[in-house]
């Protein structure tokens, strides 16, 4: 009886002695995402994952509604001291994230939770969106999509133009050679039609020909820096498009991607250029023609064009939280990272694998043999060497610029000003914005 | 004589409008004050850094050329929704006004769209009138010939989005017309028919005077409502495109502060929106009221 009772004395007494961490909860890491519907359901598995696969940290995802409406939560949150600990932001806000002295930049909490990470293993052209001017990696790329260009093969086929190459760029010539075509014989009611066109007319084909976008490397060296798409190159695209519209070669179907999309579903157009995450919506809705994708076009006089650049969004770690925390986020980014967790992102989403080992992996087990449409967007982003032009851009109140860039090109294609006014005049409205920024952070 | 309740404690009236009081004063007068702050400083959006600016954000808003003229399409647009949906409230109201068989359904159907939400009724009219897949604009551009492309023309989209603002609008009016109706004596009319008046002349010479307090009321209410609350409709319709012909004051508010982070410019331009609104409303009250004929 007596040693009954020392038995429970001892136990009780080594069970209070031992550290309280074994019995403490797992530490909770909060991400907010903008991330829904299919997608949304593959990060949350990605979470599941990770939860089950140790038992220190639990993640918990949660979905704050579109890229804006995360972003303000984000914000919103970080003002009354209660914000996540990783924010996922859309690229246009990653000069605001920057500067905004609330994050924690990412290549600093890997190096502080003693985490190696051989950064070169990544893709370059998806990590340098996100790199300040040091070269240091500020957020983890999370999602990253490229355009590129879609096109009606049966319409092709009915011309007798033979598919177009999924690695070799046509020309811009040679597109409009095959437009002209296709709308002069009537297989085609218009040529292409083109989605976010700011993003896929102006940003992109500036970076694919290595012109600025803006000074100072595209605002990556400074907040000073100023617009320069009225270029004489890229007022020659824009003329070339707007003449286009007139012997319907190009029609216009709005900002986003629902019109122009729309118009490629009806066949109303043959070419239609876009994210390549449109890979799974026209497989969810394009039944009745056959369809491929090539890269985006691109000018006869670039014998080596450069890659085309990123859109999407990553992942910013937030500041004000204990170092316990951190030492979660950072297993839980790594655990992101791995070729299991980049793979099935990729597969299921047709976002890029950030890694090249994942990159590489998938090419071995012949994934890209057969999807071959995954690999156009890619190879378009590997094609080349980042420049300090090609490698992104870095602007302040982006947002504010890419709708005037749109309002400006819509001024244009409905022929109330020339490509040179329009672009004039959206460099110089987008210089207002910039001149702003530049004197908020100063 | 009147009888009058008259409380013994001073302060029991303070205490019994103090709820009142304090949400006026949290959900309107702090926000506005908030605004009116925010609208002299440049700002980051996490608050981290802000620096007192005075009128700059006033002075850029006012050189710019795209603030007046979205000023200008504030007010042509609010004008043709409160002219539409007035007119058309006040026709159907005298239509429906007469002796029908089903009227008590009439009614209720015609009171249905306000219901809708702006958002909804925004999608609804698109599902119609849009260029690639509207049943409306395809019957337009096959039947009549007629070019219709509100993505492109900024004349089309403003002619569409009036008419998905103005549509549910002409259902709250006509509610309160049917009403005001209502209540003009019948013997009057009756009157005036006997007298050898003419419908057309009933209506303008007796009808519609009387209805005045109604019609000033509902002209206020429907330049407030084409002014803030249809951002629904602009936002699931154009997003204030093309070309910025059908951006309103409300809407850009909302893409320069909560998509574009421009918390400094968003707060002036919601001052200026609010003084507008107040002077608009204290116009109307000092020009037009002084016509109203209240009666009773």
């Amino acid at each position: 009886m007596k040693l009954k009772k020392m038995f429970f004395i001892t136990v009780i007494v080594v069970g209070m002695a031992l550290p309280a961490s074994i019995f403490a909860k797992p530490v909770t890491i909060n991400w907010w995402h903008a991330m829904r519907s299919a997608r949304g359901k593959v990060v949350d598995t990605m979470i599941e994952k990770f939860n089950a696969s140790q038992s220190d940290y639990v993640v918990v995802g949660t979905n704050k509604g579109n890229y804006d409406e995360t972003m303000n939560a984000g914000v919103a949150a970080f003002r009354a001291h209660k914000q996540p600990h990783i924010l996922q932001v859309f690229e246009v806000g990653t000069q605001t994230m920057m500067l905004s002295g609330a994050v924690y930049p990412v290549f600093k909490l890997m190096e502080d939770a003693g985490m190696n990470i051989d950064w070169s293993s990544y893709l370059q052209a998806v990590l340098s969106y996100y790199m300040n001017s040091d070269g240091k990696l500020m957020s983890m790329p999370f999602n990253s999509s490229t355009p590129i260009m879609f096109y009606n093969v049966d319409m092709l086929e009915k011309a007798g133009i033979a598919p177009l190459s999924k690695t070799e760029p046509v020309t811009w010539d040679k597109l409009g050679e095959i437009c002209k075509t296709l709308v002069d014989q009537g297989i085609a009611p218009a040529g292409m039609v083109t989605a976010w066109q700011s993003w896929t007319q102006i940003e992109n084909y500036s970076a694919i020909h290595n012109l600025e976008f803006a000074s100072k490397a595209n605002g990556y060296e400074g907040l000073d820096c100023e617009l320069m798409i009225n270029n004489p190159k890229v007022v020659a695209h824009i003329t070339r498009l707007k003449d286009w519209i007139a012997d319907k070669r190009f029609m216009y179907g709005g900002q986003k991607y629902q019109g122009p999309k729309a118009e490629f579903l009806a066949q109303n157009a043959a070419f239609y250029i876009d994210s390549i995450s449109g890979i799974a919506k026209l497989k969810e809705s394009a039944k009745d023609f056959k369809w491929d994708a090539a890269p985006l076009p691109v000018e006869a006089w670039m014998e080596k064009p450069q890659n085309s650049i990123i859109g999407g969004a990553s992942l910013w770690v937030l500041q004000g939280h204990t170092k316990e925390e951190y030492k979660g986020v950072a297993t839980f980014l790594k655990f992101l990272a791995t070729n299991e967790m980049q793979e099935y992102w990729h597969m299921e989403t047709g976002y890029f694998p950030i890694t090249l080992n994942a990159y590489n992996d998938l090419k071995s087990k012949g994934y890209y043999d057969e999807n071959p449409l995954q690999e156009v967007g890619i190879s378009q982003l590997n094609r080349a060497i980042p420049t300090t032009i090609s490698r992104g851009l870095r602007l302040g109140y982006f947002v504010q610029i890419r709708n005037i860039i749109n309002e400006e090109l819509e001024l244009v294609w409905n022929g109330s000003k020339t490509p040179q006014e329009a672009l004039d005049n959206a460099a110089k409205r987008s210089n207002e914005q910039l001149r702003t920024f530049e004197k908020t952070y100063k | 004589m009147i009888k009058r309740s008259f409380f013994k404690s001073r302060y029991l009236p303070y205490f019994l409008i103090l709820p009142q009081v304090i949400v006026t004063l949290t959900f309107f007068y702090w926000p506005a004050f908030q605004g009116l702050m925010q609208s002299f400083l440049l700002s980051d959006p996490f608050g981290r850094q802000s620096k007192f600016v005075w009128f700059y954000n006033y002075i850029e808003l006012f050189s710019d050329p795209l603030y007046l003229k979205s000023i200008l399409i504030t007010f042509v647009f609010s004008l043709s929704v409160a002219i539409v949906s007035l007119s058309l409230g006040l026709f159907i109201a005298t239509m429906a006004n007469r002796a029908l068989r089903a009227t008590a359904l009439v009614r209720t159907l015609l009171i249905w769209p306000y219901a809708v939400a702006p958002a909804i009724s925004g999608i609804l009219w698109l599902f119609l009138l849009h260029p690639s897949y509207g049943i409306v604009a395809l019957g337009i551009k096959n039947v009549f010939g007629m070019n219709w492309n509100p993505v492109l023309n900024g004349t089309d989209a403003m002619v569409m989005i009036t008419m998905a603002s103005a549509w549910k609008q002409i259902s709250y009016n006509f509610v309160f017309f049917m009403a005001g109706m209502q209540a003009i004596p019948k013997s009057l009319i009756e009157a005036a028919a006997i007298d050898g008046a003419s419908p057309l002349r009933r209506f303008w010479s007796i009808t519609f005077p009387l209805l005045s307090p109604t019609f000033f009321f509902l002209s206020v209410m429907n330049i407030i409502y084409s002014f803030f609350e249809t951002f629904g409709v602009i936002h699931t319709v154009t997003q204030g495109g093309p070309g910025g012909s059908t951006n309103i004051l409300v809407y850009k508010v909302y893409q320069d502060g909560f998509v574009g982070l421009n918390m400094g410019s968003s707060s002036a331009q919601s001052v200026i929106l609010m003084s507008l609104i107040i002077l608009i409303t204290v116009i109307q009250f000092r020009f037009v009221e002084k016509k109203v004929q209240y009666t009773g």
